[in-house]
């Protein structure tokens, strides 16, 4: 005689958690969509707005009075080295410091202090490092409103963030791994070297990535440096030296001074700048994105 | 109490064996009764159970088996678990040795006895000593009483060297009797081989408590 | 001096506990007495590898380990084993130095090698380790191809000879070359846990140490692959001294000629070494009880 068959369909309670676990499911998505969305509209805008101007001569030319014949090359060229300086500074400054803190320094209260520190100047206003950069560089060490000032500044205010970022990296590096180097024999050091640092690498770069995106987008502190508006010379790598104490510009900077000009036509240039910063930017986190990968599945 | 159903299993094999045990000193004690009593039903009812002390051994020997490999028994469980299946195997043969002597009854049973049966049933109180002096030892883990036991089978060995030049004497002077003293003797030779492996059980006993296989039966005979 | 085992009645050795507590005094630390002594730490005969002596280590305040005697025989496997938090893995962590790397860790007693005190003033523990190989409970490969995991020791302590041969020579010795020899660009991470457990093993042999410490190898790996691991060790005998930690029994008895037995701290005793000897010994007829109740199943 054949019992009546187990009910196993959601019912009750069961059906009521469900209903709910789906509903937030929806939630999260409706959450996801709109940011998509607000990004997709922007970015619909300004390509409206910008793509006709872009042309190759848009890359190459410099500012000038007619909108159609401006171009973004000081400003880009500039980003391109400014950002350069900074990066090439403060890469192995923060990477070595993160080593330092994690690997190497004795554990008392003057390591809890410099870490304090440091967190505290990941979050300082970037403009406050503007004002830094404007009295030591610029005026102290008299290297006045030039490329190599602007390095520097970014270089100081990308470091706290890259140490934090490369700490986080190391520390998820799982002791095992440092064990089994120093259980063969290695030294502390080679144990990092060889060790530690190739897997903290993914991590590393990630921050690297996201302070360099960061100081891309950097205006307030460069404008207190001394980034100029409408410079019709641009850094060239045939005369490096020269060109690090140079004048410059950056792509924030030259995009405001477009937004802000009276002239409609200008309006069309500004959008076109911000679509090559935007391409910039994707591009580079999309190539560190890759350079992960590499590292990871190695 | 962590493994409590080992400990429960390990008791369940002991017990078991004790039970064996004495349906063995059940068999010895009434061979010899039947034997001397002339007592055919008897007999015949200690041959039928033997089966049953068989049955005993095998049942023991698949417990023991299946303690070993399910749950690697170390130490003392392990010399407890193969105390049982020596002790076992010991019991079973002295079971065999007791139906043999109940045969023997069976066929002695129409003729009054050749003689006065005085060595005979002598040898088998001490064998029925001796059993449950190692049934007692095993139970208290008693070393030393166990020891002793093991002494005692040079007296059962002694009476067997006596009923058996007795018994010679008498087929010597009648050639009649050979057949008669012949079974006799045999019965004595079963009484013999159950003292000894009762020694057996001691030396078991030995091994369980300190571990060590001996042989503790260095016979002066 | 083979005493009989008398069984040491529950009550008596609480007893005799009780007795030694008091002569030690009242300051003395809960649970810091001398072992009882029945006769149960039988060092065995030959050369030793490795001779302890009132071995004890402290993490901060804890007294984890102490009071330990004994001799490590050479080529032979012996095995540590006790229940959780016995200090079994502190102990073996002393033998190459890698309690150095635990703050707070302090090491007392005199631990020799080859009749060299590790501990003594001047000892570089990088040479100590270079010289003593471990291998860990979780197998922990580099994220590096199989060659360069091997080639690791090797490259760190500037050992000459062609890189190839050194993998593969020790690829073999840990029964791993058969397997991998056609892909040894493959990331050692890309292993099964057996295979990656012989990589660490294989790692630990280029760099030609003559013991290999293991610190429960099998714990984190499936039967089949244990048993593998259980007859690489006995074939690694035949040139290197091995020292297993384990918390399996079974694995103890089938895998080592020596084993030790530990207690810790909740069980009376800091950490100390209770009995010690050839391992059927131990097995069938251990001779302190408090060895007997752990391996039979009957603590707690």
């Amino acid at each position: 005689m054949a019992a009546e068959a187990l009910k196993l369909q959601a019912a009750g309670s069961v059906a009521r958690r469900q209903w709910v676990a789906r509903a937030s499911r929806y939630l999260f998505l409706g959450a996801t969509l709109a940011a998509l969305s607000i990004l997709a509209l922007l970015m619909f805008l300004t390509a409206k707005e910008g793509l006709g101007r872009l042309e190759l001569d848009f890359i190459t030319n410099y500012p000038s009075r007619f909108a159609d014949k401006a171009g973004i090359r000081p400003a880009l060229l500039g980003t391109i080295w400014v950002v350069g300086v900074g990066v090439v500074l403060a890469i192995p400054i923060a990477v070595g410091t993160a080593i330092w803190i994690e690997e190497f320094a004795p554990k008392n209260g003057l390591l809890a202090f410099v870490k304090l520190n440091l967190a505290n100047l990941a979050g300082v206003p970037s403009i406050i490092y503007g004002i830094l950069g404007l009295a030591v560089f610029v005026r102290f060490y008299n290297m006045g409103p030039v490329i190599l000032a602007a390095g520097f500044t970014l270089a100081l205010m990308i470091i706290p963030m890259t140490v934090i970022a490369s700490q986080e990296a190391i520390r998820q590096v799982p002791p095992s791994q440092r064990d089994g180097a120093l259980a063969l024999g290695a030294t502390r050091w080679q144990a990092v070297w060889h060790s530690v640092l190739p897997s903290a690498v993914p991590g590393i770069m990630t921050g690297i990535i996201l302070a360099v995106s960061r100081a891309v987008g950097e205006t307030a502190a460069i404008i207190m440096i001394g980034g100029f508006t409408f410079l019709q010379f641009s850094p060239s790598i045939f005369t490096p030296i020269q060109s690090l104490m140079d004048a410059f510009t950056i792509l924030p900077i030259q995009i405001y001074g477009w937004t802000i000009d009276p002239r409609e036509e200008f309006r069309q240039n500004a959008a076109a700048a911000i679509i090559v910063l935007m391409v910039g930017v994707m591009a580079l986190n999309i190539g560190a994105a890759l350079i992960r990968e590499r590292f990871r599945r190695s | 109490m962590t493994r409590a159903l080992f400990e429960k299993q390990l008791n369940e094999i002991q017990e078991g064996m004790l039970v064996m045990a004495s349906m063995v000193q059940t068999a010895v004690t009434q061979s010899i009764d039947a034997l001397k009593t002339r007592d055919v039903v008897l007999a015949q009812r200690i041959i039928d159970n033997d089966v049953q002390i068989n049955q005993k051994r095998y049942e023991a020997e698949e417990k023991c088996i299946e303690l070993i490999s399910l749950q690697a028994p170390l130490a003392s469980d392990l010399r407890t678990i193969i105390s049982v299946l020596h002790i076992t195997v010991d019991l079973e043969r002295m079971g065999d040795h007791a139906e043999g002597i109940a045969k023997i009854a069976l066929m002695l049973s129409d003729e009054p006895p050749l003689k006065p049966y005085i060595d005979i049933p002598r040898m088998a109180e001490l064998a029925g000593r001796m059993l449950d002096g190692a049934l007692d030892a095993y139970r208290t883990r008693d070393t030393e009483k166990a020891r002793q036991i093991i002494d005692m089978d040079d007296e059962v060995d002694a009476l067997y060297e006596q009923v058996y030049r007795e018994l010679l004497t008498f087929m010597i002077d009648d050639p009649k009797t050979i057949q008669r003293a012949t079974y006799l003797i045999w019965v004595a030779h079963n009484l013999e081989r159950i003292a000894d492996r009762v020694t057996n059980i001691c030396e078991s006993v030995v091994y369980l408590v300190e571990g060590r296989i001996h042989d503790l039966n260095i016979s002066k005979y | 001096m083979r005493q009989l085992i008398t069984r040491l009645k529950e009550s008596e050795l609480r007893e005799t506990e009780e007795r030694l507590r008091a002569s030690a005094g009242g300051d003395a630390l809960a649970g810091d007495l001398p072992a009882v002594d029945t006769g149960a730490i039988r060092s065995p005969d030959g050369d030793a590898l490795f001779s302890l002596r009132d071995v004890g280590v402290w993490y901060g305040a804890k007294h984890a380990v102490s009071g330990i005697t004994m001799e490590i025989p050479v080529r032979k496997v012996t095995a540590l084993i006790g229940p959780s938090g016995c200090g079994k893995s502190t102990l073996l962590r002393c033998l190459n130095r890698m309690n150095d790397l635990i703050p707070g860790a302090k090491v007392e007693g005199e631990i020799k090698y080859h009749g060299a005190n590790i501990y003594a003033k001047k000892v570089d523990p990088v040479e100590v380790r270079r010289r003593i190989g471990m291998v860990f409970q979780k197998p922990n490969p580099f994220p590096k191809s199989i060659k360069d995991n091997v080639t690791f020791g090797a490259k760190v302590n500037g050992i000459k000879g062609s890189p190839d041969s050194i993998c593969e020579r020790a690829l073999r010795q840990a029964a791993l070359w058969e397997e991998v020899k056609n892909d040894l660009n493959k990331s050692g991470l890309a292993l099964s846990g057996g295979q990656q457990q012989r990589l660490c093993i294989a790692r630990a042999l280029a760099v030609q140490p003559d013991v290999i410490l293991m610190d429960e190898p099998c714990s984190a790996l499936d039967p089949i692959a244990t048993l593998k691991i259980e007859d690489l060790i006995r074939e690694l005998t035949r040139e290197y001294t091995i020292i297993i930690v384990t918390h399996n029994m079974q694995q103890a008895a089938r895998v080592s000629d020596y084993t030790a037995f530990l207690l810790a701290q909740e069980h009376g005793v800091n950490g100390q070494l209770v009995e010690y000897g050839p391992t059927n010994e131990i097995f069938t007829n251990p001779r302190d009880k408090r060895t007997e109740d752990y391996i039979t199943g009957r603590f707690g």
